[in-house]
């Protein structure tokens, strides 16, 4: 009981009979959902939330790719090829403050030591930077058709993570890539869903010696080193197939990998609810196998198999980048983490252009902030942690 | 204990022989077979090569007879012979493409094994006597990047890093001087002084795991009865701490090796291209790449080969560590 109005931070405890805004608050804590409760402890871990933030960034730039990326995906700007990313000035060579941000007009020139190309800004023609202006035309969602971007230059360009070799803006086409990424990552997991769902609930359901089986082979496929073998069979796919069919295939390549882990949960809860009163009390009134399971088992826990989704979300993207990157995965001209930092692959890439290393800045934090939200989930969801 | 190593055992021959067949299968889904390619080979050098040729080439190789045969061919030449076919890539047999490089693997990994837990047991230790103290803190951190950060991005940094502070490529296992000089004490010296790298690439996620996984033990384990009643006792603290929370500890850990390894071994290749390591992780992505099948099936099979074996030890000491599992008990 301690515990419980400690975690709602309002009742103290023991407490005479409550007046007005408390008491409220009591009832409110014993009437509240399943859902509410978690909520609430939720919110109490402020890394989750944090990660909650992140993610949900991500996905306001997965759905919106085409309008907040400056420019498409494709586009090149040809006279600056792998370029380095241009600043935002606020104060000019003369020491004037601009409230409007601008930047530099670029001139490449030959060190006549090192000849090595050196890039400066012409500092006497600024380059000022608007927001909503008319760009390259793009077709949001393949629905609404515009040419309105969030931020952009009218004239010159605006590369704030410069360009790859092609001249193409990286903002733009990481912007893009996180799109792809994240869809990813979610049909693989509704796919490993459904199948841990459904294996993990034959195994847990029927038990004996179906159930002996299935675990034998969720351990046999647990002992395999997955990603090789996962890359062998993405290099099995034919190589005439076009990108959006590799695409497919990868995606349920991926939905393939994830699902032991949430099989085994699924059983495991199931055995020790199998055996609990209402399930009993149901089967007696004479409720369906499939009825028990959706009505009765299902939601009593549902929110582990939350948290356990959540888990395995960043091993969908890690799988993804990893195959892309060493271009077994998807291929261009599909844009993703992992094709993106194909560019990054060698020494050279990294040592001369080391912007085009910044994708792995944007795996990471999204990766991070999974684990965050995973974790802050995991211990919402325990109804034993404080 | 012997009754559950034959079980052990038992499993683990079962086990192989099932990769094994996913193995034949991942060889045999690319569309062409070994005669398409044994033509083409021979058609670029200038051998005419006819459909009546092909026919009987098939025979020849066996190729027209029903999968599981063939399955029975592969498998049987690779145990009694030691035979894992011709790498088309290299023109040469794929079991000695392998013995070159298959040391450094394993090398790797085991390198990599012992670099996670020699470091891992030790914080791990320190982080739960000194709960929510500076070192244990950074460990944390240190431990949540670790785990957010794939293995081969972390490589990326590191030769960012190195590349971009220090000047120098932290890529490779040896120095230029020893690359193709013969094994010598000198050469093996230069080399365990670039395998910590990989090593660490490799390790870190796991070893923020098991770190995280002996600090949650530890912490159950230091303020039980027992090691109130030793310390009443006047043991000393250490002599206490490794005697008996420890010990206890150290189960789980043992108890995953086997995953720690598939773990290492799934993401070594993608390491070792990224850091050009001369072991058999960039053979297996220019196969992949290449569809030279033979090769790339022969590595995928000693992997799988090397995380069941890595299992079945981290089983044997899993009972040699736990009374309850020596004598058959279930827990």
């Amino acid at each position: 009981m301690s515990q419980i109005t400690e975690a709602i931070d309002v009742v103290p405890n023991p407490a005479p009979p409550l007046p007005g805004i408390a008491r409220e608050m009591e009832i409110r804590y014993y009437t509240a959902s399943q859902f509410q409760l978690m909520w609430w402890k939720f919110k109490k871990h402020r890394l989750a939330l944090i990660g909650m933030s992140l993610l949900a960034v991500f996905v306001f730039i997965a759905l919106f790719a085409e309008f907040l990326s400056p420019y498409g995906p494709a586009v090149r700007t040809p006279n600056y090829l792998f370029g380095g990313p241009q600043v935002l000035h606020f104060v000019d060579a003369e020491g004037k403050f601009h409230l409007r941000p601008f930047t530099y007009a670029l001139a490449a020139a030959m060190d006549p030591e090192t000849f090595l190309l050196e890039v400066k800004e012409d500092t006497g023609e600024p380059w000022p930077v608007y927001f909503f202006v008319k760009g390259d035309p793009y077709k949001m969602w393949g629905l609404i058709e515009s040419d309105i971007h969030l931020f952009g230059v009218e004239e010159g360009h605006l590369h704030l993570l410069g360009t790859d070799q092609l001249g193409r803006d990286i903002l733009s086409r990481l912007f893009h890539a996180t799109r792809t990424s994240l869809t990813i990552g979610v049909v693989g997991l509704v796919i490993s869903f459904f199948l841990g769902l459904i294996i993990g609930g034959i195994s847990g359901f029927f038990g004996g010696g179906i159930d002996d089986a299935i675990q034998r082979f969720i351990e046999f496929i647990r002992s395999i080193p997955t990603l090789p073998l996962w890359m062998a069979l993405a290099a099995a796919l034919p190589k005439e197939w076009s990108p959006q069919r590799v695409y497919f295939t990868i995606t349920i390549l991926l939905g393939l990998l994830g699902w032991t882990h949430l099989a085994r949960r699924v059983r495991g809860k199931l055995l020790s609810l199998r055996e609990e009163d209402f399930v009993v009390a149901a089967r007696i009134a004479g409720s369906s196998d499939a009825r028990i399971i959706s009505r009765h088992l299902l939601p009593s826990f549902l929110s582990y198999i939350i948290v356990d989704l959540s888990i395995s979300f960043p091993y969908m993207i890690l799988a993804e980048t990893s195959l892309s990157f060493i271009g077994l995965g998807l291929r261009a001209p599909v844009i993703s983490w992992g094709t993106l930092l194909q560019d990054a692959q060698n020494i050279q890439a990294i040592a001369l252009y080391p912007w085009l290393f910044t994708p792995v800045a944007f795996v990471i934090i999204s990766v991070m902030a999974f684990s965050f939200v995973g974790d802050g989930m995991r211990d919402a969801a325990d109804p034993y942690s404080r | 204990m012997a009754k559950y190593l034959l079980q052990r055992l038992i499993i683990m021959i079962v086990m192989l022989a099932a990769l094994s067949v996913i193995v034949f299968v991942t060889i045999e889904l690319p569309p062409g077979d070994y005669a398409d390619r044994r033509a083409l080979d021979l058609r670029s050098q200038g051998v005419l090569v006819t459909e009546k040729d092909l026919v009987a080439m098939r025979h020849q190789f066996g190729l027209d007879r029903p999968w599981y045969q063939r399955y029975v061919k592969w498998i049987t030449d690779i145990i009694f012979h030691g035979n894992f076919g011709i790498s088309f890539g290299y023109h040469r047999p794929v079991a000695d493409l392998l013995a070159e490089r298959v040391g450094l693997t394993v090398l790797l990994a085991i390198a990599t094994i012992i670099f996670t837990y020699g470091l891992a047991i030790p914080i791990g230790i320190y982080s739960a006597i000194r709960q929510y103290s500076l070192g244990d803190y950074a460990a944390t951190i240190v431990g949540y990047f670790g785990m957010a950060t794939p293995s081969f991005m972390l490589a990326l940094i590191l030769l960012y890093f190195s590349v971009m502070v220090f000047n120098n490529s932290v890529g490779g296992l040896f120095s230029s001087q020893y690359a193709e000089a013969p094994w010598s004490w000198a050469k093996f010296v230069d080399l365990l002084r670039h395998l910590w790298v990989p090593a660490l690439v490799l390790g870190l996620a796991g070893t923020a795991f098991e770190i995280r996984t002996m600090r949650a033990t530890m912490l159950d384990e230091k303020n039980k009865l027992y090691v109130t009643a030793a310390r009443a006792k006047g043991l000393p603290e250490w002599k206490l701490l490794l005697k008996y929370p420890v010990r206890v500890a150290l189960n789980p850990i043992a108890s995953t090796i086997g995953w720690e390894l598939t773990a290492i071994i799934a993401g070594a290749p993608l390491v070792s291209f990224v850091l050009a390591l001369p072991d058999t992780g960039p053979l297996f992505l220019r196969s992949l790449l290449d569809q030279d099948i033979y090769l790339s099936g022969a590595i995928l099979l000693m992997y799988s080969t090397l995380t069941i074996l890595g299992t079945f030890l981290s089983d044997v000491l899993l009972a040699l560590l736990d009374p309850r599992i020596r004598y058959g008990e279930r827990i």
